[in-house]
């Protein structure tokens, strides 16, 4: 089993173990294991290995590498790594060497963590199931024949096969999450803004958002404390300075309120062995002190919707750069039209080309209005219903997803049941706030199921708070497939 | 059917996608079956709601307009799929009539 990051960190900063070591032992774990799973689309050893010399040297001259000194980190392929080849998961960018590195990923290695690798994903984040990646899916460690979930599925599945300790996803409509949910780890979307999207390539960018993926919820806090602040290279970062969320851990849950959102929670979407997980947490959360009461969300119906026009909206504007001209793949036409043609038609997938054709079309002339600024004052709906549950309420709770990883295969043709899996996560994108899934427990077959707690804007302490408190009663989930419970 | 056929091949033109007729064929059911659904926030009544573009009141960031370290040059050129005396080489917008900087070839 993968030690903690922050036991691997302690161990590394008073020189019990080295980062060198650490290291080549997550390398090997890689090296033994990703064959089957497919979690990494490239390890980078060179990198790693010299990354972890730099931390022992800081050890051994008395300096302090970090509070993440010695932890591997995979990194999803979406966030720009300086001369490291990053794809997205699409072949219109294989190839593609950066010649910058993602303010997430300077920050993480600045606190001493070391990138072993980058991960798998739907391309360019579009999929809930890590099948639209054009290197092939990745696939989930508790059963390899079904999906890791998406778009950071593999992030999910690196962390879940004990791999590495502690991966970077992006979550635009629920995209780490999700994957921790079907994964059985921690997954959190921090507050839109709070970590920087510089190197982090586009999806839809009013919602875009990078956070930790993690085994446990004290080492996701210690990611956040590393990647989150305000950042001069990202114009809609924000200016505040993050509240310290590892303060909050060993609060308990005595005296807080958690509002189940009822449109999230119930209903013919859900698996059975899933509402049964959520409410065993909930009973859980009484026991340990927490309040349960009954929050509603109106508007959470037609979230979904508004999030599948507002999406491609944004991203078809945003994957418009990709044209054939200045960097990726370039097929050459009779006409620089024709040119960014073909290279369109060779470059993206199935998702990709349906999510442009759709945010096209609900931008262009004579549909703008029914669509996308209807869409629009939906997310104003969302974010006035969020305002008024938090009256009742200190965090928000449900389900992170309606069901337990599917098979491969079993949802790739039919967008809106894979679009349904996003259900639980999409309402807190558009209004901006922060979300974070733990693990609550297994179904018959032993497939995990995620717990969702969200919080207001800015509000990362009570939410890390009331992670920490679940995660207390309910333990972590075993990685690296087997090992005691 | 909320999309025709016509409507895809449009807005194909519009994306600069060259689709295949089976694309196309996919593509004309799909989107159809997505926007009957996404239509269903019509029936919401946001007569008197503003629209939200961006979720948190930022105000827009400013700084001195100083010349300061820029990213490599090179570094970016080796990237591109064709360069030429330290530019990118694109395929030419303009024929010769137009005057315009279309020239290389």
């Amino acid at each position: 089993m993968t030690p903690r990051a922050t036991d691997i960190a302690a161990a590394v900063r008073a020189g019990g173990t080295t980062a060198s070591e650490v290291v080549e032992a997550a390398l090997e774990r890689i090296e033994a294991g990703d064959d089957e799973i497919s979690a990494f689309l490239r390890v980078t050893p060179d990198h790693a290995r010299s990354r972890a010399r730099e931390v022992d040297a800081a050890v051994e001259a008395g300096r302090d590498p970090g509070p993440l000194a010695g932890v591997p980190v995979g990194m999803k392929d979406v966030l720009c790594t300086e001369g490291v080849e990053t794809t997205c998961g699409s072949r219109i960018l294989a190839g593609w060497h950066p010649p910058y590195t993602a303010t997430a990923v300077a920050r993480l290695e600045a606190a001493g963590a070391v990138m072993v690798g980058k991960t798998n994903m739907d391309e360019f984040a579009m999929g809930s199931s890590n099948e639209n990646s054009a290197f092939g899916p990745a696939r989930n460690p508790c059963d390899t024949e079904r999906v890791p979930g998406g778009s950071s599925g593999g992030s999910a599945a690196a962390v879940a096969a004990g791999f590495v300790p502690v991966a970077l996803g992006s979550d635009t409509g629920g995209s780490i999450r999700q994957p921790a949910s079907l994964c059985g780890i921690v997954g959190m979307k921090p507050t839109y803004g709070r970590v920087s999207r510089y190197g982090l390539v586009a999806f839809a960018s009013s919602l875009d958002q990078v956070g930790p993926m993690t085994t446990n919820v004290a080492d996701a806090a210690l990611v956040y404390g590393a990647i989150a602040g305000p950042d001069a290279l990202d114009a809609t970062s924000i200016p505040d300075t993050p509240p310290d969320v590892t303060a909050e851990l060993e609060r308990g849950l005595e005296g807080m309120t958690f509002g189940v959102i009822e449109e999230l929670s119930r209903g013919d979407a859900f698996e059975p062995a899933v509402i049964a997980a959520f409410e065993r947490t909930l009973s859980a959360i009484e026991a340990a002190g927490g309040r349960v009461v009954e929050v509603s969300l109106p508007s959470a119906p037609h979230a979904l919707s508004a999030y599948y026009l507002i999406a491609p909206a944004e991203a078809s504007s945003n994957l418009a750069r990709f044209d054939g001209m200045r960097y990726g793949l370039r097929v050459e036409g009779e006409s620089a039209e024709d040119t960014n043609r073909r290279t369109r038609e060779a470059g993206f997938g199935d998702e990709v080309k349906r999510r442009i054709m759709l945010g096209t079309y609900a931008l262009s002339a004579g549909y703008y209005d029914a669509y996308y600024a209807k869409a629009q004052k939906v997310r104003s709906l969302v974010i006035r219903d969020f305002a008024a549950a938090y009256a009742d309420a200190d965090v928000l709770c449900s389900p992170t997803s309606p069901s337990v990883a599917f098979r491969l295969g079993e949802r790739s043709h039919d967008p809106l049941a894979m679009d349904q899996s996003d259900l639980c996560t999409i309402p807190t994108n558009l209004a901006g706030h922060p979300g974070i899934s733990v693990w609550c427990g297994d179904d018959a077959a032993g497939l995990p199921i995620g717990f969702q707690i969200l919080a207001p804007a800015l509000e990362e302490a009570r939410l890390f708070r009331a992670a920490a408190g679940v995660e207390a009663e309910l333990g972590t989930r075993a990685v690296g497939g087997g090992g005691e419970p | 059917m909320s999309i025709s056929r016509a409507d895809v091949v449009h807005v194909a033109k519009l994306a600069r996608l060259e689709l295949t007729e089976e694309e196309i064929e996919q593509f004309t059911g799909q989107l159809s079956d997505i926007l009957d659904h996404a239509a269903r926030i019509r029936e919401l009544d946001t007569e008197d709601v503003a629209p939200t573009a961006h979720p948190l009141p930022l105000a827009n960031v400013m700084r001195e307009d100083e010349p300061g370290p820029t990213l490599d040059r090179e570094a970016f050129l080796s990237q591109a799929p064709a360069c030429e005396d330290g530019y990118v080489r694109v395929p030419r917008i303009l024929d010769e009539s137009g005057g315009g900087p279309g020239g290389g070839s």
